[in-house]
């Protein structure tokens, strides 16, 4: 039987109310939002927090908002919430590609983003989405709100900007018009890790040609996007030979392991040919969308 | 701590240690075994309780954090005597055989059918994605889900009893109305 050790535990009642515990009960307390990672971390001792931080009552963490060129989604919005999203699968349909395959419909209805994101594991998908969308991460602590990039929000495996006494509170992503962006993972069942995953973000200029592309990959030993790949496509209409290029620079970028899931050259090959499948669909997306 | 929450309806209160699991707290404290206790991992779903009428896998949910929520077992299906429709299904369909999988799979049914009265296939083999069977077969399980689709009132399963042809139902159809389904594995 699998019991975490004890701990004492506590609700927040609001965002502030989290802070001010997260402050006085100091690095022995954590944060438990889905619980899906922390939890199971905590049966197996490899985090043993003094006091856990419930913060599943601030509904004021879960919302999905369109608030001018950016859409807000709060971090304790639910994986199914964004899955079933229509506003985010049209506006972000890698959104949706990714929702569908992270952990089981189950799982989902527990598992946040902000949970995800925070957790950064190497074979999270999210932090690949949001790091291709360009998205930024609101951050609150006893200082005040700050704003990061995630690819300063997201350090690598299980490391984030977030300190001991911040919570992430929302994630923005900016909306951009002629854009696409697709999601492909390769698992062994459902709810397993990736063996591999790739993302892409795709806009088009008016003329049909790329004007920012980013790919990102998932379990593939690459934190932040594939360098290179805006310079490499920027100017050219979307063309097949082009994808390939851009496959290969991921391919080369990427630095996975060998382990149950995989060889490195098969791993390899997988961040090659997802890459040519979402730059194609993120591509084909962009071209068939009008507004943003 | 002092939990309270509503479990099949009916107001419970605890104590209980804040580490303790809803699926623990369900099976131990308040004696409801049927809802199953499995991989303890969140992998094999067989602990799915619904919360607040979602599924999720209570051997990763504390039971502190069910407080002040509504949660209900395989146990609330059945309404005075009356089976519910999806355990109906799997009589019907043969969807259990060793029945250790089958309160949770029934209750994502549940939880499916509320929000998709009429899912097809492939929607009900996602919606059980994250749970396993490791003996009937899913084409059953999909087959009884199917069958609760097509009956949402229930129905009289000695009305079809010239259709079944094993004995596997006539040995479930005997057990008496007050047992709980977790018996009707055995």
């Amino acid at each position: 039987m699998q019991i975490p050790a004890p701990f004492d535990y506590v609700r927040a009642t609001s965002v502030d109310n989290a802070l001010e515990l997260l402050s006085r009960h100091g690095p022995e307390s954590r944060v438990v939002a889905g619980g899906h990672s922390l939890l199971p971390m905590m049966k197996l001792r490899l985090s043993r927090p003094e006091w856990l931080i419930d913060i599943n009552d601030l509904y004021e963490l879960d919302f999905i908002l369109r608030d001018g060129g950016k859409l807000r989604i709060g971090a304790l919005t639910r994986h199914t919430t964004l899955l079933e999203s229509e506003e985010i699968a049209a506006l972000f349909p890698i959104v949706r590609d990714a929702e569908a395959v992270i952990a089981d419909p189950v799982v989902r209805n527990r598992g946040t983003i902000g949970g995800s994101l925070c957790q950064a594991d190497p074979a999270e998908d999210l932090s690949t989405v949001c790091n291709v969308l360009g998205a930024e991460a609101v951050i609150r602590g006893p200082a005040g709100e700050r704003t990061l990039a995630m690819a300063e929000f997201h350090r690598g495996p299980y490391e984030t900007a977030v300190g001991q006494d911040e919570l992430l509170c929302e994630v923005r992503i900016p909306i951009r018009p002629r854009s696409g962006s697709a999601y492909a993972k390769v698992e062994r069942r459902v709810g397993d890790w990736a063996v591999g995953a790739a993302g892409a973000a795709v806009t088009l200029a008016e003329d049909g040609s790329i004007a920012d592309a980013a790919v990102g990959l998932t379990a593939l030993g690459l934190d932040h996007t594939v360098p290179g790949t805006a310079e490499l496509l920027r100017g050219q209409q979307p063309r097949e030979d082009l994808f390939v290029a851009a496959a290969r620079l991921a391919a080369d970028s990427c630095d996975p392991v060998a382990d149950q899931r995989g060889p490195i050259d098969y791993k390899r090959h997988l961040a090659d040919e997802l890459t040519r499948r979402v730059l194609r669909q993120a591509c084909a997306r962009a071209a068939q969308t009008q507004e943003g | 701590m002092q939990i309270s929450m509503t479990v099949n309806g009916n107001d419970v209160t605890s104590d209980i240690e804040p580490r303790v699991l809803l699926v623990h707290y369900i099976r131990e404290v308040l004696g409801l075994t049927g809802t199953h206790w499995g991989c303890d991992t969140s992998n094999c779903g067989t602990c799915v309780v619904l919360l607040d009428g979602q599924p999720v896998k209570s051997c990763t949910v504390l039971a502190a954090m069910a407080a002040g929520h509504d949660v209900r077992t395989v146990e609330g299906l059945a309404s005075g005597g009356t089976l519910d429709p999806v355990q109906q299904g799997f009589m019907e369909e043969h969807g259990l055989q060793c029945g250790f999988c089958t309160p949770g799979m029934m209750l994502t049914a549940r939880a499916l059918l509320d929000k998709n009265p009429h899912p097809d296939a492939t929607e009900i083999r996602q919606a059980i994605s994250g749970q396993i069977c490791r003996c009937t077969g899913y084409a059953t399980i999909v087959r009884s889900v199917q069958w609760a689709a097509a009956h949402p009132a229930g129905g009289d399963s000695d009305a079809d009893a010239d259709e079944v042809l094993d004995g596997t139902d006539t040995v479930i159809k005997d057990i008496p109305a007050e047992t709980k389904d977790a018996e009707v594995k055995a």
